[in-house]
C-alpha cells in the first residue's frame, strides 16, 4: 500500500513537468532606406546594429527569443505605411525601429498608434514626432531637429554668424529643421534673411546657392541631409562661397557624408551629433564588432546605428520586466519611459513623457586633412551639451500627452 | 540695375547662366539617347546607369592608376563604351526586329543591375572627386561668380554636341549611318558592314553618356543613384525635342536647362516638375516633338 502510494505520488510529481521560466517571444522589424540617399546613414548598417543588440541581450537572457526582419521603405511614406501595416497585422511584428526620413516616420508613427504596437525612431529627425504629432506608442531616440537647431544654430550665432539664409529640403524634415533653427537663431539674437526650398534628391544646387550668395547672409544653413547636403557643400566650395566669407552650417551631417566629401572639402564644418565612433575605446570596440556583424568595411557607424542598438536593448529590457504574454504597445512604451536607460553607447539617460529620449549632445568640428591621424578620424570635440539642455523641454513641445 | 518681375536683373542673368550649364548636361545626355534611338530604334533606359559608370570609372581610374581628370575624360568613355559594345553584341542585336518595348525592358533591367552592383560595392553616400587643379577657382562676372569648371562644362558640351551633329549630318560616315538605319539591306549590298556600324554607334552613344558622367564627377555627388535621378528628366528632354532628331535634342537640352533655371528663381519647389509639364503640353500640341519627324 505504502509502496503503491509512493509510486503514485512520484508519478504525479513527474507528470507536472519541470519548473522552467516561460519564454518571452519578441519580433522586431528594422525599417530603413536600404537603397537610396539615406542607405549609408541607416540601411544595412542598422540591420547589423540590430543583430548585435539582439545577440548581446539574448546572451544574458536566454529565455527571451527574438526574431528580426528588415525592410526597405524607399523614402516613400506610402510604401513605409504598407510595410508597417503588413508587419504589424500579418507578420506579428511587435516593434518597428529606425526609419530615416521624417515623412515616412510620421506615417509609421500613426500606424503604430492605430495598431497599438511600438515604434522606436532612430533615423528620422522631425521634432514633431515628440511634439504636436506625438503618441503613446512612439519613442524618439538618437536626435531631432530641435537638438540640431539648438546645438549648431546657437553655437554659430554665438561665434558671430548672426544673419542666416536657409537652403531647405522641401519635405517634412527640411521644414521642421528650418523652423526649429529659425527659432533658435532668433532666440540667440540673430536674423533670418531668407530661404529657398529645393526638391528632395536635387542634383544641382548652383541656382539655390547663387540666391544664398546674393542674400549676403553670414551663414548659409543647410536644412537638408544625405546626398543633398553633400551636393550643397561640394557645389558651395565650387562657387567660392566659403572663400567669399560666408559660412556653411551643415545642420545635419553624418560621418558617412564626411567620407563622401573628403576632408579637404568638409574641413571646418560645425555639426552636432549624439554619438561618434572614435570618441572613446568603447565606441571603437563596438565599431569593430559592427563591421564583423556585416557592415561594409569602408563605412563608419553613425549615431543612427548606435540608436538602433541602444533602442533595441532598452525595448528588450522593458519586455523582460513585463514578463511573458501579450503586452500592447502602450504598456511597453510606458514601461520604457518608467525605466531609466543605461547602455554602453549613450550611457545613462531617461525618456520624457512625450517619448523624447534624453542624452548629451556633442558639438563637433570637422578636422583639417593634416589633423586626421587615421582613417575615420574626422571630428574634434568642441563642446558637450548636457542632456537637460540638449533636448526640448517636454512642456514646450506641444505634445498632447504632456500635462501643463 | 533694374528689376524683372521683382528679381534684380543681376540675379536673373546669373540664374540664366546656371540654367545654361545644367542644360549642357541635359544636351550631352539627350544627344546620346537621340543618337541611339534615331539610329538603332532602341530606347536606351540604361543611359543613366552608363552616365553613372562614367563617373565611377573616373573615380576608379584616379584610385588605381593615379591618373586624374584629363586622362579620365578620354579613358573612361572608352572603357564604358566598350561595355556598351559588349551589351549590344550579347543582348541588343537580337531585339532590333522586335517592338521598341523589348529594348526598353532589357536596358531598364541592365540599369537596375549596374546600379545595384555599384551600390553593393560603394554604398550610396557617394565618393569624393575634386575639380582638377587647372580648372579650380573662377572669375567674378559682376552679376555672379562663375566657377571656371562650369564655364568649361558649357564649352566642352557645345563642342562635343555640335561635333557629333556635324559628323552625323554632314560627313560621309554619318551619311552611311543614316542610310544604314533607313535601308540596311541596300546599304549592305554596297559592301558596308552594317552590324559593325550599329554596334559602334551604340558604343559611341554610351561613350557620350560616360563622358557626361566624367564631367559631372567633380561637381555632382558620385553615387550609384546619380543616373536614375537624371535620366527621367533627360527622357523628357528627348521626347520634347523629338525622339529621332539630333539637333532637336541639343537645342531642347540647352533650352530646358534655361527654363528650369528660371523656375528655380521664381518658384523653386516646382523646379522638379516644370520639364514634365512642358513635355505634356508639347505632346498634346506636337506629338512628334518640336523637331521630330513623324515616323
Amino acid at each position: 500500500m505504502k509502496k503503491t502510494f509512493g509510486l503514485a505520488a512520484l508519478a504525479a510529481v513527474l507528470a507536472c513537468g519541470g519548473a522552467y521560466a516561460q519564454d518571452i517571444n519578441v519580433k522586431i522589424g528594422v525599417l530603413s532606406d536600404m537603397s537610396s540617399l539615406y542607405a549609408d546613414i541607416g540601411g544595412p548598417g542598422s540591420v547589423a546594429a540590430a543583430k548585435m543588440a539582439i545577440a548581446d541581450f539574448t546572451k544574458d537572457h536566454p529565455n527571451v527569443k527574438v526574431e528580426m526582419i528588415s525592410g526597405d521603405h524607399q523614402n516613400k511614406p506610402d510604401i513605409g505605411t504598407q510595410i508597417a501595416n503588413q508587419w504589424f497585422d500579418v507578420d506579428k511584428v511587435d516593434m518597428i525601429i529606425d526609419v530615416p526620413n521624417s515623412g515616412v516616420a510620421l506615417a509609421v508613427s500613426q500606424v503604430a498608434a492605430n495598431k497599438n504596437k511600438v515604434f522606436i525612431v532612430s533615423g528620422a529627425a522631425a521634432s514633431d514626432l515628440t511634439g504636436p504629432k506625438c503618441n503613446a506608442n512612439t519613442v524618439h531616440w538618437t536626435y531631432d531637429t530641435w537638438m540640431l537647431a539648438n546645438g549648431t544654430g546657437t553655437a554659430m550665432v554665438k561665434t558671430g554668424g548672426d544673419t542666416w539664409f536657409f537652403l531647405t529640403s522641401d519635405y517634412a524634415f527640411g521644414h521642421a529643421l528650418e523652423r526649429d533653427t529659425m527659432a533658435a537663431v532668433e532666440k540667440a539674437g540673430g536674423k533670418v534673411l531668407g530661404k529657398v526650398r529645393h526638391p528632395l534628391n536635387a542634383n544641382d544646387f548652383s541656382s539655390f546657392l547663387l540666391q544664398a550668395q546674393s542674400s549676403k547672409a553670414k551663414v548659409i544653413g543647410l536644412a537638408n541631409a544625405g546626398g543633398d547636403t553633400i551636393n550643397s557643400i561640394k557645389q558651395a566650395a565650387e562657387f567660392g562661397i566659403v572663400k567669399g566669407g560666408q559660412k556653411l552650417a551643415g545642420l545635419l551631417v553624418f560621418a558617412s557624408d564626411v567620407v563622401a566629401l573628403g576632408l579637404p572639402t568638409a574641413q571646418g564644418l560645425t555639426l552636432t551629433e549624439t554619438w561618434y565612433w572614435d570618441a572613446n575605446d568603447t565606441n571603437r570596440a563596438w565599431t569593430k564588432r559592427w563591421h564583423e556583424a556585416g557592415a561594409a568595411a569602408s563605412k563608419y557607424p553613425t549615431m543612427i546605428h548606435a540608436g538602433v542598438y541602444a533602442g533595441i536593448l532598452h525595448y528588450l529590457k522593458a519586455r523582460l520586466a513585463l514578463g511573458p504574454g501579450e503586452h500592447d504597445g502602450k504598456s511597453v512604451v510606458a514601461k520604457m519611459k518608467a525605466t531609466p536607460t543605461d547602455d554602453i553607447l549613450f550611457g545613462k539617460g531617461t525618456i520624457d513623457p512625450n517619448g523624447r529620449k534624453r542624452h548629451p549632445a556633442y558639438l563637433f568640428e570637422v578636422k583639417k586633412p593634416t589633423e586626421s591621424k587615421h582613417p575615420g578620424d574626422f571630428y574634434t570635440l568642441k563642446a558637450t551639451i548636457p542632456e537637460a539642455e540638449a533636448f526640448r523641454n517636454p512642456k514646450d513641445s506641444g505634445c498632447p500627452l504632456v500635462q501643463g | 540695375m533694374f528689376e524683372i518681375f521683382g528679381i534684380p536683373s543681376q540675379a536673373l542673368f546669373g540664374q540664366l547662366l546656371i540654367g545654361l550649364i545644367n542644360g549642357s548636361f541635359y544636351a550631352l545626355l539627350s544627344l546620346g539617347l537621340a543618337v541611339i534611338f534615331g539610329m538603332l530604334n532602341i530606347i536606351n533606359f540604361s543611359h543613366g546607369a552608363q552616365y553613372m559608370m562614367g563617373a565611377f570609372a573616373a573615380y576608379l581610374i584616379l584610385q588605381y592608376s593615379g591618373l586624374g581628370y584629363w586622362p579620365a575624360l578620354i579613358i573612361a568613355p572608352i572603357i564604358v563604351g566598350i561595355t556598351g559594345v559588349i551589351v549590344e553584341r550579347l543582348f541588343l542585336q537580337w531585339l532590333y526586329k522586335l517592338d521598341h518595348l523589348y529594348g526598353l525592358l532589357l536596358t531598364f533591367g541592365l540599369a537596375l543591375i549596374f546600379e545595384g552592383i555599384a551600390r553593393n560595392y560603394f554604398g550610396s553616400a557617394g565618393l569624393p572627386y575634386t575639380v582638377p587643379e587647372s580648372l579650380q577657382g573662377g572669375r567674378n562676372l559682376g552679376f555672379m561668380f562663375l566657377p571656371n569648371y562650369r564655364a568649361w562644362v558649357i564649352v566642352a558640351s557645345l563642342v562635343v554636341c555640335f561635333g557629333t551633329w556635324f559628323v552625323i549630318e554632314r560627313t560621309r560616315l554619318g551619311a552611311y549611318l543614316r542610310a544604314a538605319t533607313e535601308n540596311p539591306t541596300l546599304v549592305r549590298a554596297f559592301g558596308i558592314n552594317v552590324p559593325r556600324m550599329i554596334t559602334l554607334t551604340y558604343g559611341f552613344g554610351v561613350a557620350l553618356a560616360a563622358f557626361a558622367g566624367v564631367m559631372a564627377a567633380p561637381i555632382y555627388n558620385v553615387s550609384p543613384q546619380m543616373g536614375s535621378e537624371l535620366i527621367i528628366v533627360v527622357f523628357a528632354v528627348v521626347v520634347i525635342g523629338g525622339m529621332g532628331s539630333i539637333l532637336g535634342a541639343i537645342i531642347t537640352g540647352f533650352g530646358l536647362g534655361v527654363i528650369e533655371g528660371l523656375t528655380k528663381v521664381f518658384f523653386p519647389e516646382a523646379s522638379n516638375t516644370v520639364i514634365f509639364v512642358i513635355m505634356a503640353i508639347v505632346l498634346l500640341v506636337r506629338p512628334a516633338g518640336l523637331f521630330g519627324r513623324r515616323a
